[in-house]
């Protein structure tokens, strides 16, 4: 992604409580964005209701392998709420395969990024308490988040991983923008990078 | 014998079907740089008028700024043709937008949006037309300022360029660009940024038009020459100090 856009943003909300990430071929992501919030539309229309994580995950994997032949250069990652008002992850490859993750990170500084995050979240693999969650039905409300931090120490986390990438990968850009999801609603801060 | 000589021609006929020499695969003659910004009252955009043949400059009268319907100005650098057909398919546009006679006009949202579509669908089906494209207009006292390029990648900002622009004038706007420009002020920084692109860009010519697009209306200026200084002593003598390896 080349650095004429400076200030368009590489998030866009999906539903009240999700939002969207990409990395990839903008026009694809955008192509590909304008059609999910069209299908999201109807879901609300048809039910009443906003689409649940789950939900609104399968659909970008059915619709991303829906072109599994020509497929959209988007690599992205969607963060929502669960029913439990719990935060979760979404991380996706570009044909639709997903995994619901403690943490993602993707894109040219991604490769960067993901050994830090592992590191310092100790988590020797994030599907390690997601997999007891899965096959011994621990209700993740009685549980732990996969990355037990606070609010304040994640979004430093994720100002020092975006600082760090900026120092070797040519194509993180001047500004990051940190959307904060919690059930008290949504909130955007922005951070310059590169100021040196 | 016989038989490599006929298959030869299948074989081409296969690879080389009526459909595929229909495509770009390389643009012919070409438009640099366009610039675009908001100013105070409207748009201001500027582009040269030179048309490339490869590295020939062929054509020195290139018209690359145009109206579409009332409230909006499009300028286009890349394949000249590939411009002109899409301004008939946004004069087509305009028409039929025209003849349901209801009031309504499209503005440049709408268009700039209009154009996102085409260009993205024609980049799939391989097919792209060649031109990256800068969208200004107003409409009901919002400022509207886009750009589209031949692969489908859109967005707005507050000033824009395409192709060597992006790289010389964009910094510059980047520094000196303000939300209420006069319009002095703004024909002034376009001026700056035109001067630049005409020394550093070799497909750029010293002839350049002006257009601004306000709630009244587009207005594209007469074209004109920029000052030049070419007697720095560095150019008179560009090799002395350096002395070279052999």
């Amino acid at each position: 992604m080349s650095k004429e856009m400076r200030m368009s943003p590489y998030t866009e909300q999906m539903a009240d409580k999700a939002v969207m990430a990409f990395s990839g071929f903008q026009a694809d992501v955008r192509a590909l964005q304008k059609h999910l919030s069209a299908r999201h539309l109807i879901y609300q229309h048809q039910h009443n209701k906003q689409m649940s994580c789950p939900a609104m995950a399968q659909l970008l994997s059915t619709t991303l392998y829906f072109k599994r032949f020509f497929p959209y250069y988007a690599f992205n990652v969607l963060g929502d709420l669960d029913s439990h008002g719990k935060g979760c992850v979404f991380t996706y490859d570009a044909v639709g395969s997903y995994e619901r993750v403690g943490y993602s990170s993707q894109g040219s500084g991604g490769t960067l990024i993901m050994p830090f995050l592992d590191n310092q979240l100790k988590s020797p693999s994030p599907l390690f308490q997601l997999n007891e969650y899965y096959l011994y039905n621990i209700d993740m409300h009685d549980q732990d988040a996969v990355t037990p931090l606070s609010e304040a120490e994640a979004i430093d986390l994720v100002k020092t991983c975006f600082a760090s990438a900026s120092e070797r990968d040519i194509y993180t850009g001047d500004k990051l923008e940190m959307v904060v999801l919690n059930a008290s609603g949504i909130r955007h801060e922005f951070m310059d990078l590169r100021k040196d | 014998m016989m038989k490599e000589n006929n298959s030869a021609p299948a074989k081409m006929n296969l690879l080389l079907s009526p459909e595929d020499s229909q495509r770009t695969l390389s643009p012919y003659v070409t438009g640099t740089s366009v610039v675009g910004i908001k100013y105070k009252d409207g748009i201001l955009m500027a582009a040269d008028m030179g048309g490339s043949y490869g590295s020939t400059l062929r054509y020195k009268s290139v018209e690359r700024m145009k109206s579409v319907g009332k409230h909006s100005l499009i300028g286009a650098s890349g394949e000249i043709s590939d411009f002109q057909e899409l301004l008939r398919y946004l004069d087509d546009l305009i028409l039929y937008d025209n003849m349901w006679d209801d009031g309504n006009s499209l503005g440049p949202k709408e268009v700039h949006n209009y154009l996102t579509r085409v260009m993205y669908n024609r980049r799939n089906k391989f097919d792209p037309l060649w031109s990256s494209l800068v969208l200004g207009g107003v409409k009901n006292g919002k400022k509207y300022l886009g750009t589209v390029n031949m692969i489908g990648v859109h967005y707005e900002d507050d000033h824009l360029a395409t192709g060597f622009g992006n790289h010389l004038a964009r910094p510059i706007l980047r520094d000196e660009w303000k939300e209420d420009l006069s319009f002095e002020e703004g024909v002034k920084l376009l001026e700056k940024c035109m001067r630049v692109l005409l020394y550093r860009d070799r497909s750029a010519v010293n002839k350049l038009q002006i257009a601004k697009i306000t709630e009244e209306g587009v207005k594209v200026y007469d074209p004109y020459s920029l000052k030049t200084f070419w007697n720095f002593k560095a150019f008179q003598n560009p090799t002395v100090g350096a002395e070279g390896s052999w």
